[in-house]
């Protein structure tokens, strides 16, 4: 393994850090009486309001049509995603102390299985959270469900819901960009002996 | 035949539509002029005015905040008289705000609003405004938007000539408007007024950080009625100035014999050497009773404290402190331009505005020019100080206020019109019609140093054929005029709230970033808050019971209550867990002897109730919350006072 494959696993790796500061995910919700929106972005380790206290108001408005209350301490996922991050910068490190190239493919097929899991997560917990209604809700819409979009924008009643990738999801695309680029140039069809020398 | 025919009605229809063009054309100009005013006071939806305007309430006791152009008014700010829609003066939190000397006082009059300073300029942090009646002065929280604290001015008759703020803010000066005996219980022939009555200036001194109010000293001065005040600038900083009235020392009949003298006077007071002989130890600390009432920005809860010393310096006792400048005919206002050397005095019953300089008053001092003494206190010539006087200023006139090219521009009641005159030449420009006989005008900044030259506002006394007819009493109006070309032009007129005396304005982008949208309840340091849903409880001691109650969206905790007896007092705690803006709730129970309380985001507030007869009491939200407001009540089960109901609450249990 090239020393210039070694930093750019130690480089994709550490990227991954930036998770711990910024979201992964941001969903907004717009409606008459709120023009500019509340919101709540989405971190490895907690959900948080657009303004401090945006994520009670967004409670207070779901609890209406029976939505249950988002509260960050209940949910395992933000418990677990943490660790799950730094098992990925540890092993990336890992793989360029060994130095193995077949190492890289490994580790980009754990960074594939663990997003693709997170947003079949992310969309479950989605799922739940706007079709298992409380049947006491004070409004009741036949049919009407309230799951956000994973991506993109609907229209759910009288709010508009608006759901994007953060900066946290751009690092981690630039995190698995530079491990493509690292096993490409260790396995990359050699032209010429030169290349070597 | 025919050709003629078709002549005349040809020459019929061209002469129709000759006459309807010429006459649509008068209209036009008409409706372009109107046009023109519209779209000067036209502010679209959702778009902000350029100006804050904050109008004394006067009998009301309130002020109100305004936007201009517009001319749509913003909230009432309760000051010095209850308010039942909030519970302004109802509720356990605001009553020792209206506690005075003489008990509760339910209400006053307000009068004369003035921002707090730094080098003489608005700085958007607190308001001030006196109560006319029961001699106070309120400072008002330009975050919240609501009153903070009122004290109450010792051996004073009337606190009309306030609450006018010095340079930076340093005092707001206060006068007895009826001079009075000093002790308040003093019981005395009327008539012994020369003998027994007093006069007296106050000087309130203001935290700079916290701006708590205190009464720093006052001055002892003789028995005049003293009218208005203003704090000089610039070069006059270091003064303040008052008129007077009464001169003659009548105490009956005061329109004739308070009007003998052809000449009043203009107090000038140099406040800074004032406070360096307060500061170096001269004067005497005298007996007296006054409250002084205030809250905190975190706790709700007013505290009365009551003060029974104040420090008391008369002029004959110190030099060089106070002069009179002789003003013909109990001169009205006093106002003193951008730069601070002249004091335009309003001759209520004169019929010139005169004019004194700052620096003849200076030199006058200098060379002694002294005609007389009045209680040691040197009355300056005529002649010494005097700059010039506005001819043919209309009768009566009142105030005045400037813009920045050097021009005046004055009320005058009698004659019911604003005159401009030049500060250079004295001479009248232009003059312009009130809508009815107008007291006080404001000037986007013309009474600091930086005035504008945009919007002027005329505040009138009655309104009579204005706007459509709601019996024999109605609002007073205001009217704008745009100030910006060589002639005033009127470009609105509307009904305000309450009798404005005075306004001040402050350009918008100096308040509403600093506007709060929610009191943080993190920050609620409120005694009796309930911040968390463990928190909601009741306690009972002996026939007090203190009801622990949060609202939220779309429910208060507890909605049910039983055990409470006749012959309990009640307090209802409530605390408004909401953190969105203006999401206000509200709380009545039937029968209340007492108001309704609304609570902001965020607030706690206390109301006490009584509960006279047994039975099944409802309580509800009284403000529109959501769509499941008219879903937000409970009920209260009233026992009696021997039963042995034991004290139950809860909600959805």
């Amino acid at each position: 393994m090239s020393l210039k494959s070694k930093l750019l696993m130690v480089l994709a790796s550490l990227l991954l850090v930036t998770l711990y500061f910024t979201p992964i995910w941001t969903i907004t919700l717009t409606a008459p009486q709120y023009p500019t929106g509340l919101g709540m972005y989405i971190s490895v380790d907690d959900i948080t309001g657009h303004e401090q206290h945006d994520l009670q108001n967004i409670n207070i408005l779901n609890h209406y049509v029976g939505m249950k209350p988002i509260v960050p301490e209940e949910i395992p996922e933000l418990d677990f995603m943490p660790w799950m991050i730094a098992g990925l910068i540890f092993m990336g490190l890992m793989v360029a102390v060994i130095g193995k190239p077949s190492l890289i493919i490994a580790w980009l097929v754990l960074f594939l299985i663990c997003g693709v899991a997170g947003l079949v997560d992310f969309y479950m917990w989605g799922y739940d959270y706007g079709h298992n209604l409380n049947p006491k809700a004070a409004i009741k819409i036949p049919g009407e469900s309230y799951q956000p979009p994973l991506f993109g924008t609907k229209q759910m009643l009288n709010i508009k819901a608006s759901s994007y990738p953060y900066c946290g999801s751009l690092f981690m695309g630039i995190s698995l960009l530079l491990g493509c680029i690292a096993s490409w140039l260790e396995f990359k069809p050699h032209k010429s002996m030169d290349d070597n020398v | 035949m025919k050709s003629n025919k078709i002549r005349l009605v040809t020459g019929s229809i061209l002469l129709m539509l000759t006459v309807m063009i010429l006459y649509s054309c008068s209209t036009q100009t008409d409706v372009m002029g109107t046009q023109n005013a519209a779209s000067k006071v036209y502010v679209a939806p959702g778009e902000y005015d350029e100006y804050y305007a904050f109008l004394s309430g006067g009998y009301n006791g309130q002020m109100s905040v305004w936007g201009l152009p517009s001319g749509r008014m913003f909230k009432n700010i309760s000051v010095f008289s209850q308010y039942p829609e909030t519970g302004y003066g109802y509720s356990e939190e605001t009553k020792p705000l209206l506690q005075s000397s003489y008990g509760f006082i339910p209400w006053d009059d307000s009068h004369h609003p003035n921002f707090s300073r730094t080098n003489s300029t608005p700085d958007g942090r607190w308001i001030f405004i006196n109560a006319n009646n029961t001699p106070r002065v309120a400072r008002i929280d330009l975050t919240s938007f609501e009153t903070q604290e009122i004290i109450e001015l010792p051996n004073t008759g009337g606190n009309h000539a306030s609450s006018f703020v010095t340079e930076n803010t340093e005092y707001i000066i206060g006068a007895t408007r009826f001079s009075i005996p000093y002790d308040a219980d003093l019981d005395v022939p009327i008539d012994s007024y020369k003998e027994n009555f007093d006069g007296a200036f106050t000087f309130i001194g203001v935290d700079p950080e916290s701006g708590r109010m205190s009464i720093d000293f006052q001055i002892k001065m003789p028995p005049y009625h003293y009218d208005i005040g203003k704090a000089g600038m610039g070069v006059s900083s270091d003064w303040v100035f008052f008129t007077t009235y009464n001169t003659e020392q009548a105490h009956s009949l005061l329109e004739v014999t308070a009007s003998e003298f052809d000449k009043d006077y203009i107090v000038a007071v140099n406040w800074k050497k004032a406070e360096e002989y307060v500061n170096a130890g001269n004067g005497e600390i005298i007996d007296t009773e006054y409250y002084h009432n205030y809250r905190t920005e975190h706790n709700p809860m007013a505290v009365s404290d009551i003060i029974n010393k104040v420090k008391l310096i008369d002029p004959a006792d110190v030099p060089g402190m106070i002069y009179l400048l002789p003003t013909p005919k109990s001169p009205h206002g006093v106002d003193v331009d951008p730069t601070g050397e002249y004091l335009v005095a309003g001759g209520k019953l004169a019929t010139t505005i005169p004019v004194h300089s700052f620096s003849k008053m200076l030199d006058a001092i200098e060379n002694e020019r002294f005609a007389d003494y009045d209680s040691g206190i040197p009355i300056l010539e005529y002649e010494s100080t005097i700059a010039g006087e506005v001819e043919n200023p209309g009768l009566g006139p009142l105030h005045t206020e400037f813009d920045n090219e050097g021009n005046a521009y004055t009320s005058v009641y009698i004659s019911s019109e604003i005159v401009k005159w030049s500060l250079s030449d004295f001479t009248v420009s232009d003059r312009i019609d009130s809508y009815y006989s107008i007291g006080h005008l404001l000037i986007t900044g013309g009474d600091t140093p930086n005035p504008d030259k945009k919007y002027m506002l005329g505040l009138t006394k009655t309104a009579r054929d204005r706007f459509l007819p709601v019996g024999p009493k109605q609002l007073h109006p205001a009217q704008l005029y745009d100030i910006s070309g060589d002639k005033m032009e009127l470009i609105l007129d509307f009904p305000t709230y309450g009798e404005p005396h005075y306004a001040q304005a402050i350009a918008a982008n100096k308040l509403n970033l600093n506007a709060k949208q929610i009191y943080s309840l993190s920050d609620n340091e409120h005694p009796q808050a309930t911040k968390r849903p463990r928190d909601v409880r009741i306690e009972r001691d002996g026939n007090e019971v203190r009801v622990y109650m949060t609202s939220i969206r779309s429910h208060f905790t507890p909605d049910n209550i039983e055990g409470i007896k006749v012959g309990d007092t009640v307090y209802f705690h409530i605390t408004n867990v909401e953190q969105d803006w203006d999401m206000v709730h509200g709380f009545a129970i039937k029968g209340m002897e007492n108001s309704e309380i609304l609570f902001a985001p965020g607030e706690t507030k206390t109301i006490k109730w009584e509960p006279k007869r047994t039975g099944i009491y409802p309580f509800y939200c009284t403000a529109f919350c959501s769509a499941l407001h008219q879903e937000m009540q409970g009920y209260v089960r009233v026992s009696a006072a021997d039963s042995d109901v034991q004290l139950t609450w809860g909600t959805g249990e």
